[in-house]
């Protein structure tokens, strides 16, 4: 059986990849989509410890993410089309509006 | 009696202020004119019709009446006395007369106003504080109770204050008004302290009330170090006086006072403000007399006024300034009159000079009309045949105010003299000679005022005009409205005297004094008498003297101003230059007083104000917020990411804390069986953990399970036990962190293997 450190730290990698995707990408859409991998990556943690303690419940909480994941990316997507008609860019280094 | 509507009597010339000072603008100037006079006409007749009432009451007849029911001031303490003022007037025979000379007198003022106003733009406003002047002034002398006089007292201050800076656009007017309201307040301040200090003592401030025996007592008992109550209250109140009605050391203000309109001058500086402080003192004659030094003191000062100003009159060129060192002068007269006991003849000097310095201030003003403004009276000259009724009255009012038989000033003035010269109390602090050098002084003094006033009227009037001749062309006769004022006053100045001639030449023909007499004489010793030899004598020395004042200025200025004047004054360069810059008084208080003050105000200004205030309190806090919000602005760059890290940073700061604060662990401990004595030892952390600070170690305490219960919890990691039987035991260890209140439980079952022992063993 594969330990549960493995997932642990499989997680914690995409996690640490999503950060630096949000953190250092310009673009909106990848920004999303590394939003989307600490979303997965925590999923893949609940699952781990789920698995770990035979417990179900870690199971309900990752359907709960992905639902709320899937939300989040249509909302998330809608606002970026919207920004997209407007500014005609998807830079965010260029969506500092709300500047001092 | 009650229903005669005193009140009306100061209400009616304020409506006159605040129709005009309210509405005057927009009403015709005719208009304008005709209300300020009506409302004081209309005064007058009020107090002429009192006056009757009055006659008629009997020696001892007052009316009395009140603006309103109940209190004005009132508190009242559970303990200690209660304080009731209501805004009460008393018509007296003293206020009686008061008022008598205030309407009237001040009804001629404003009827003259009418012409010599005509033409400034001002003229709403200035009859608007005219009136007000008046009602404050009569509210003053009609007050019931100090607090309510004090009103009228204040109200004269500011009116002053506003009337003698009534051309305000000159800096020097505006400059004199504040100077005239400044010096006015110190002595109110004076006058305060006095009337808190009565009122501690007899616990009222109503004037009949004072006067009762019980009150008279408690001052007069009352003491404070070796000071009466009355004494140190009537040297207060007397303060108040000296500022109001301009005495040493507080006279500075009425020179300057002439800043304003010329009959101004002649209402503040005769009929009206200037005799408040004579007034307050025969009001209050018998708080005054309780103390002889307090008497002493007030002729002392009375006499050193009216010598001084005197010498100044001398030597001044403008007619007003001459008049106005005059009239604090003529002050000091009143104020020997009153000190010296002669009371009556203080008020009797009052009166009549409140006819003629408003006569002569008005006739300068004639003069000044006719002349385009000119003041000096070494340019003037020739005028007598020009403006005959300036001149015929003016000369009424110089003989009047220089003591020539039998125009007034002669009878108030002799009175005066003659009280001066019986005034033979013994003072302790004072020489028995008091009385005569008092005498001496007034003498000197009647003799210079004789000579300055003559020296104006013949340097005006006399010789040929030194002027611009073609201002002499324009000069001419002043219209009726000017006029008529005159001759009214010139025949008050001629005549009022016979109301007061003395008991040595007619007896019994004293009407004023017989007349103030029940006011008077309450409390008071009886005035003492000389021998009617005497009496004669020393008018006929107060006539000569007069003469010889009157003969000098003729025979200096009769013709111009002679070589021999202008000789003495080169004789005595540095006299004549002291006393012309009028002793430097005004500079030595710039020097002692203005300055000081100016430099605190500085001080407050520049580095309280200035500094402290505005850079440290107020730029300061608004740097610290500025720099706050510069600093802060950085973090909100509107870049999402930014935000992000700071999220991320954030967490992981937490988490990081959170590592710290969880590391309080029982888990791992180490028991060590030796037969039935067993050694834990606890580590409270997870190998590797930062140790705690020493002020924030772990707590342990451990349970054995054998029934001893749970430990105190102790700092030291190392728990010890006996045990009484062998068997199973449940030991728990329980790690509490002060730092974040986090506590920890590990429980762990050993085997003791019975007593006794059989040597070490570890059992994990």
């Amino acid at each position: 059986m594969i330990p549960v450190e493995n997932f642990l730290i499989l997680a914690a990698v995409l996690f640490a990849i999503g950060v630096l995707g949000v953190v250092l990408r310009r673009n909106a859409l990848i920004v999303l989509m590394s939003i989307e991998l600490m979303l997965n990556a925590a999923n893949l943690t609940l699952l781990a410890y789920g698995r770990a303690r035979h417990d179900a419940t870690f199971q309900a909480l990752a359907f709960l993410v992905v639902a709320v994941a899937a939300a989040e990316a249509a909302v998330g997507l809608a606002i970026v089309v919207g920004i997209f008609r407007n500014r005609h860019s998807t830079n965010l280094d260029e969506l500092t509006l709300m500047k001092h | 009696m009650d229903e005669f509507p005193l009140y009306l009597i100061p209400l009616l010339p304020l409506c006159g202020a605040a129709i005009n000072l309210l509405f005057g603008r927009h009403l015709p100037r005719a208009a304008v004119a005709a209300i300020g006079c009506t409302a004081v006409a209309m005064a007058a007749v009020l107090a002429w019709k009192a006056f009757a009432l009055l006659e008629h009451a009997g020696p001892s007849g007052v009316l009395t009446a009140s603006f309103f029911e109940g209190d004005w001031i009132y508190a009242t303490e559970a303990s200690g006395p209660s304080l009731h003022i209501g805004a009460g007037l008393l018509f007296d025979r003293l206020s009686g007369v008061m008022v008598l000379v205030i309407t009237t007198v001040g009804f001629l003022i404003h009827l003259y106003s009418t012409a010599y106003m005509e033409d400034d733009p001002g003229l709403a406003r200035y009859f608007g504080y005219l009136n007000l002047f008046t009602g404050a002034m009569l509210i003053l002398v009609l007050g019931d109770s100090l607090p309510v006089t004090f009103v009228g007292w204040e109200g004269v201050g500011l009116c002053s204050y506003l009337l003698i800076g009534f051309w305000f656009d000159k800096e020097q007017n505006a400059y004199a008004g504040r100077k005239a309201f400044i010096v006015n307040r110190i002595g109110d301040f004076g006058f305060l302290l006095g009337m808190f200090l009565l009122f501690s003592a007899t616990s009222t401030l109503k004037y009949s009330e004072l006067g009762a025996a019980d009150s008279m007592g408690a001052l007069q008992h009352a003491f404070l170090g070796k000071w009466s109550f009355a004494a140190i209250a009537s040297l207060l109140l007397f303060v108040g006086a000296t500022g109001k009605s301009a005495q040493l050391p507080l006279y500075v203000w009425l020179p300057d006072a002439m800043a304003g309109p010329t009959p101004v001058s002649a209402l503040i500086h005769a009929a009206t403000m200037v005799t408040a402080g004579v007034y307050m003192i025969a009001r209050l004659h018998f708080i005054f007399a309780i103390d002889p030094f307090v008497l002493a003191v007030i002729a002392s000062v009375g006499a050193a006024t009216a010598l001084f100003a005197a010498t100044v009159g001398v030597t001044q060129k403008p007619i007003k300034k001459i008049l106005a060192y005059s009239t604090v002068s003529q002050l000091g007269f009143m104020f020997i009159g009153v000190g010296v006991g002669a009371t009556g003849a203080g008020v009797f000097h009052l009166v009549t000079h409140a006819f003629f310095k408003a006569g002569l201030f008005l006739g300068a003003g004639s003069i000044m009309h006719a002349l385009a403004g000119e003041e000096d009276v070494t340019k003037m000259g020739g005028l007598a045949r020009r403006m005959p009724i300036t001149r015929w009255t003016f000369l009424v009012y110089c003989l009047a105010i220089a003591g020539i038989f039998p125009f007034s000033g002669f009878f108030s003035k002799d009175a005066i003299l003659a009280g001066a010269f019986a005034f033979d109390a013994d003072v302790p602090g004072f020489p028995h000679w008091l009385g005569f050098a008092i005498y001496a002084v007034g003498l000197c003094a009647a003799f210079l005022t004789a000579f300055y006033m003559f020296r104006a009227y013949w340097l005006v009037f006399g010789g040929k005009f030194r002027g611009d001749p073609h201002t002499f062309d324009h000069a001419h006769e002043s219209p009726p409205a000017m006029t008529v004022p005159l001759v009214a006053l010139a025949v008050g100045s001629a005549l009022l005297g016979l109301l007061g001639i003395p008991e040595a030449m007619i007896a019994h023909a004293n009407l004023f004094e017989e007349w103030l007499a029940p006011v008077l004489a309450s409390g008071h010793a009886e005035s003492p008498h000389l021998s009617a030899g005497l009496e004669w004598g020393l008018m006929l020395c107060a006539s000569g003297v007069a003469l010889g004042g009157i003969f000098l200025a003729r025979s200096l200025y009769a013709n111009g101003i002679s070589p021999t004047a202008d000789r003495i004054a080169e004789g005595l360069p540095r006299l004549y230059k002291i006393v012309f810059n009028k002793y430097h008084v005004d500079e030595i208080y710039d020097l002692l007083v203005i300055r000081p003050l100016r430099a605190v105000a500085r001080f407050f200004w520049k580095v309280i104000d200035g500094l402290i205030i505005d850079l440290i309190l107020v730029r300061g806090s608004a740097l610290v917020v500025d720099l706050v919000g510069r600093g802060a602005r950085f973090f909100q760059s509107g870049d999402v990411q930014r935000y992000v890290v700071g999220v991320i940073v954030g967490t992981g700061a937490i988490v990081g804390i959170s590592a710290n604060w969880t590391a309080c662990n029982a888990a791992p401990f180490e028991v060590t069986v030796a037969g039935a004595d067993v050694t834990v030892h606890a580590r409270g952390m997870s190998p590797g953990q930062v140790a705690r600070p020493k002020n924030q170690q772990l707590e342990y305490s451990f349970d054995f399970g054998d029934g001893t219960g749970e430990g105190k919890p102790q700092p030291s990691s190392v728990g010890k036990h006996h045990y009484d039987a062998k068997g199973k035991k449940t030991i728990t260890v329980r790690v509490r962190d002060p730092r974040w209140d986090t506590r920890s439980k590990e429980s762990r079952t050993v085997v003791i293997p019975g007593v006794p022992a059989e040597g070490r063993g570890g059992v994990r």
